[in-house]
């Protein structure tokens, strides 16, 4: 896996900053934006994202929610930003954009994880799951439809992350007592306080046998 | 089919779409064009900005603008002749620094994380002038609020409690706590024109800020358009229009694109209100057989230099016990923080906890039982306004929780009761908060197909208010509820108050029923009944043979006189099991009992979940919760949601609501009191005093961590 220290983005950061300026003194455009009473300016005609699409863009092919993409991608942008802002799956929710939260649950290759703590593009040629992907056309997953019945939510802002956590804490084996259950979702923080009713949900369906 | 009943347990209306993925929230919204804000935080604490460099900032890929104190077009409700200025906070208004992390620069920018990159390039200088962030340090400077609602209260004598024979005399505190919704707060402003705004925000009242928008930018009122369907939580956050959602519509205007401004985690801990830190004193005197001779409640709150912010903390001790004599005290400690506003059980929640703590050291002093002590002092009539109250069930409430948590296992004796290394204990607490109801309009449509669609500019930031309100319309109508749809968010709808202060099920359901009830007699008068009539008649048929494509009315329903005769007030009792680990200090609550006489409950389900919800809010606010700023450089030093502890799953045992479910004969036509706020007031009490039973250790300054017990 790549190493995204902080030095290596720093120093990227530079080349990117040297390279800028190279492009922007080399254009007409560049007398714009190094006038510095300029308030607003159209980023250059769209020019900084076609620069963008050339030279900083990185490719990246991932299948979401059975749907195959080939996309270039920032090799900053997370998995969260590329799904809510790109993709258009505001499903999948971000709270605090540092991994303390949960509402950016996804299943990569049916793992869950918090998508703000992952770049999409180390998610190359990987098959993710949102809350977009779990029903199957009309017919709600047993999860979903477990979580309306036991009222598992309020808000509904944490819900997306709880149920992808809950999906995968079945498949994992941890649904053995109400403490493990409690235990293994407490990475999905639900501040309108559904917690009880989350677990009833899980029972549910874990004693469903699904 | 059988008709729904009030009270009946419905799915959420809009469960459906929370499930899937498919409700949208504010930050949600496709816009062409999309720019993102991120703003720049100032890094002093107080003084001001004496100059900026954006140079970096501007050269940046993808930047469109750099807005800073500097350069910030005017705002017509900033300036000092606008009709109804701006209140608060005017950003970028001037170069003054009232707090750390006050928003001194906003970066819009092509994409998000070039909007990120670039706002790091910002940087300003400053002249530092002293600041004061320390509550204790400034606790002597503390002034009577300015808004002239806070005088000092005397019924009979003032501080009798200090002459009588049995005195509790104690100081408690609530560190500052904040609301941290799982939504980060966000706005999209979108201009259409010069004169016109579409704005897709966090908010509790789109009516209220509409009204906010209209007035900062100069704009007639119906020229401002307030989407806000879905709200992932706010618990009062959203009760006002914060500096940022100005920028935001301000930026927009700006660069003539939609702007997307979306706070970090960390922003939210300084732009969107808190609970206050708060140093409150209790004085309870009682005679040898527990009859309240005096209670004294003096309350300390932080508010901002630039802007006060108020709460009644003190306000339950004058109403919540019978009590000949009773005086409160209130200041306020101005300090450079940013500025408070409503959180959950506003005031009665931080109040409860002192004064529902004393009485139970009140208890231990008398060697009484905490209930029987309650029940020696429980007001038949609102002891503060000489009124009845509309109705009031808090002998059952006690009785029902006692019994629900096995309030007779409970040794009187602290630290008595094991289970193998724990030491187990009960505490109880109680709750109050003004049941209100305001004005609402709400507009009502039958189609040709025996569809029914609803309107009201009201919110839902969770408890469920779509379903509340079908389950009224249902019930009346006697229609399905698959049938009904109830539309809120919107600013173009119809009249309705702000979602606080537990009245949204009072208020709105009031005029759901009204409208439901005119739209029946309605079609009644059609069908040649009285409009009284009971008879089932089929609506679709009605319409068609009076040649009607659809039948639409909207009605206003307001309070009436009537209900001025009484005191209305919402109540609750918690009860809570825990176990202390007597080694390491850790707390773990086992079972807690909410008992509520809210008056008629229309959705049980969803109220049941908002009760539940509070009592988490109330375990957070006791265990675990507490804002943490370093007075040396004024800044918040856990501002995120790893080093700020909300409560999580496995901090939360099986919690059960139980009511009272009995209508208030007086306050509005369905007979409810509201449930959002009591839910949360009185629980921290209960916990704190669960864990003095379990330990003998009585803690006064929440959130009681296990370093205070061991």
């Amino acid at each position: 896996m790549a190493d995204y220290s902080d030095n290596q983005s720093h120093e990227e950061d530079l080349e990117h900053s040297t390279r800028r300026s190279f492009f922007k003194q080399s254009t007409a455009f560049g007398a714009i934006a190094l006038t510095p009473a300029a308030l607003v300016r159209a980023a250059e005609h769209q020019w900084d994202e076609k620069i963008a699409d050339v030279f900083e863009k990185m490719p990246l092919n991932i299948e979401v929610n059975g749907v195959k993409h080939s996309l270039k991608v920032e090799p900053r942008t997370t998995l969260l930003d590329l799904l809510r802002e790109q993709l258009d799956l505001t499903g999948t929710k971000k709270g605090c954009d540092r991994g303390q939260c949960g509402a950016c649950t996804v299943h990569v290759n049916g793992v869950r994880i918090n998508s703000c703590l992952s770049l999409a593009v180390s998610n190359e040629g990987k098959k993710i799951t949102t809350i977009e992907g779990l029903a199957v056309g009309d017919n709600l997953h047993p999860m979903q439809d477990a979580f309306i019945r036991h009222d598992g939510f309020q808000c509904g802002y944490c819900t997306s992350g709880q149920i992808m956590s809950a999906v995968a804490l079945v498949k994992e084996g941890r649904t053995h007592s109400r403490e493990q259950i409690s235990e293994f979702m407490s990475g999905n923080i639900c501040r309108c306080g559904a917690y009880s009713n989350i677990v009833k949900a899980i029972e549910d369906v874990k004693n469903s046998g699904l | 089919m059988n008709k729904i009943v009030l009270g009946e347990p419905l799915n959420r209306v809009d469960g459906r779409l929370k499930v899937t993925g498919g409700a949208k929230y504010s930050g949600e919204y496709k816009q062409p064009g999309l720019t993102y804000g991120v703003l720049v935080p100032a890094t002093i604490t107080s003084g001001t900005v004496t100059a900026m460099d954006t140079r970096a900032a501007e050269r940046a890929p993808g930047v469109v603008a750099v807005i800073t104190v500097f350069n910030a077009p005017a705002v017509p409700g900033f300036q000092k002749d606008a009709v109804k200025p701006v209140r608060g906070l005017k950003l970028f208004n001037d170069n003054k620094v009232y707090f750390n992390g006050q928003p001194i620069a906003l970066v819009i920018a092509e994409t998000f994380e070039r909007a990120t990159y670039a706002a790091k390039l910002v940087t300003a200088t400053y002249a530092e002038t002293p600041f004061e962030t320390s509550f204790e340090k400034n606790f002597d400077k503390g002034v009577v609020p300015n808004n002239g609602q806070y005088k000092d209260y005397v019924r009979g004598l003032a501080d009798a409690y200090k002459n009588a024979p049995v005195i509790v005399e104690e100081d408690y505190k609530l560190p500052s706590e904040m609301h941290n919704p799982m939504e980060l707060h966000v706005t999209i402003a979108a201009w259409v024109g010069d004169d016109e705004v579409h704005v897709y925000t966090k908010s509790q009242g789109v009516m209220g800020s509409q009204r906010s928008v209209a007035n900062a930018f100069g704009l007639a009122t119906e020229k401002v358009h307030i989407h806000s369907r879905f709200v992932g939580g706010a618990f009062g956050s959203s009760l006002r229009t914060w500096p940022h959602e100005i920028a935001a519509v301000q930026a927009a205007k700006l660069v003539k694109r939609p702007v997307k401004l979306t706070l970090t985690r960390e922003q939210m801990f300084t732009s969107v209100g808190y609970r206050p830190l708060t140093i409150q004193k209790i004085g309870l005197g009682a005679t040898l057989d527990g009859k309240l001779v005096g209670i004294t409640h003096e309350s300390h709150s932080q508010t901002a230099v630039y802007e006060e912010f108020t709460e009644n903390a003190v306000a339950v001790s004058r109403f919540l016990y019978a009590s000949a004599n009773a005086n409160t005290r209130y200041r306020v400690v101005p300090l450079n923080v940013g500025v408070p506003c409503p959180m959950r059980g506003p005031g009665e929640a931080t109040g409860a906890f002192a004064l529902e703590s004393a009485l139970d050291e009140l208890s231990y002093k008398l060697g009484m039982d905490p209930i029987a002590l309650r029940l020696a002092n429980y007001a038949e009539t609102d002891p503060e306004r000489n009124l009845p109250w509309s109705s009031k069930y808090v002998k059952e409430c006690y009785a029902l929780g006692a019994s629900r948590i096995g309030w007779d296992q409970r040794l009187a004796h602290p630290g008595s009761l094991r289970d193998g290394e724990w030491l187990v204990g009960y505490g109880m607490g109680c709750g109050a908060f003004g049941a209100h109801r305001s004005a609402t309009t709400v507009r009502i449509r039958l189609s040709a197909d025996g569809r029914v669609v609803l309107w009201s500019a009201t919110s839902d930031i969770g408890p469920g208010t779509g379903t509340a309100m079908t389950v009224i319309a249902a019930n009346i109508l006697g229609l399905p509820a698959d049938k009904i749809s109830f539309e809120l968010g919107d600013s173009g709808f119809p009249t309705a108050p702000t979602q606080g202060g537990s009245q949204t099920v009072s208020s709105v359901g009031s005029a759901v029923h009204d409208v439901c009830v005119a739209l029946r007699g309605r079609l009644y008068e059609l069908s040649g009944l009285p409009v009284d009539s009971t008879t089932d008649i089929d609506y679709v048929r009605v319409l068609k043979e009076h040649g009607l494509p659809e039948l639409e009315l909207s009605g206003e329903s307001k309070p009436d006189a009537e209900a001025q005769k009484y005191s209305s007030y919402s109540f609750s009792a918690h009860f809570a099991k825990v176990a202390v680990h007597p080694l390491t200090g850790q707390v773990r609550v086992r079972q807690l009992i909410a008992v509520v006489d809210a008056g008629k409950v229309i959705s049980h389900k969803t109220a049941s979940s908002q009760m539940i919800g509070g009592a988490v809010g109330g375990i957070g606010m006791v265990l675990t919760e507490e804002a943490v700023i370093d007075d040396r450089f004024g800044k918040y030093i856990n501002g995120n949601l790893a080093d700020y502890h909300v409560p999580v799953n496995a901090d939360i045992p099986d919690i059960e609501a139980i009511f009272i479910d009995k209508p208030d004969p007086y306050i509005n036509p369905i007979g409810t009191k509201g449930v959002g706020e009591i839910s949360l007031i009185g629980v921290a009490a209960a916990v704190a005093n669960a864990v003095y039973n379990a330990c003998g250790k009585r803690i006064r300054e929440l959130p009681i961590t296990p370093d205070k017990l061991i």
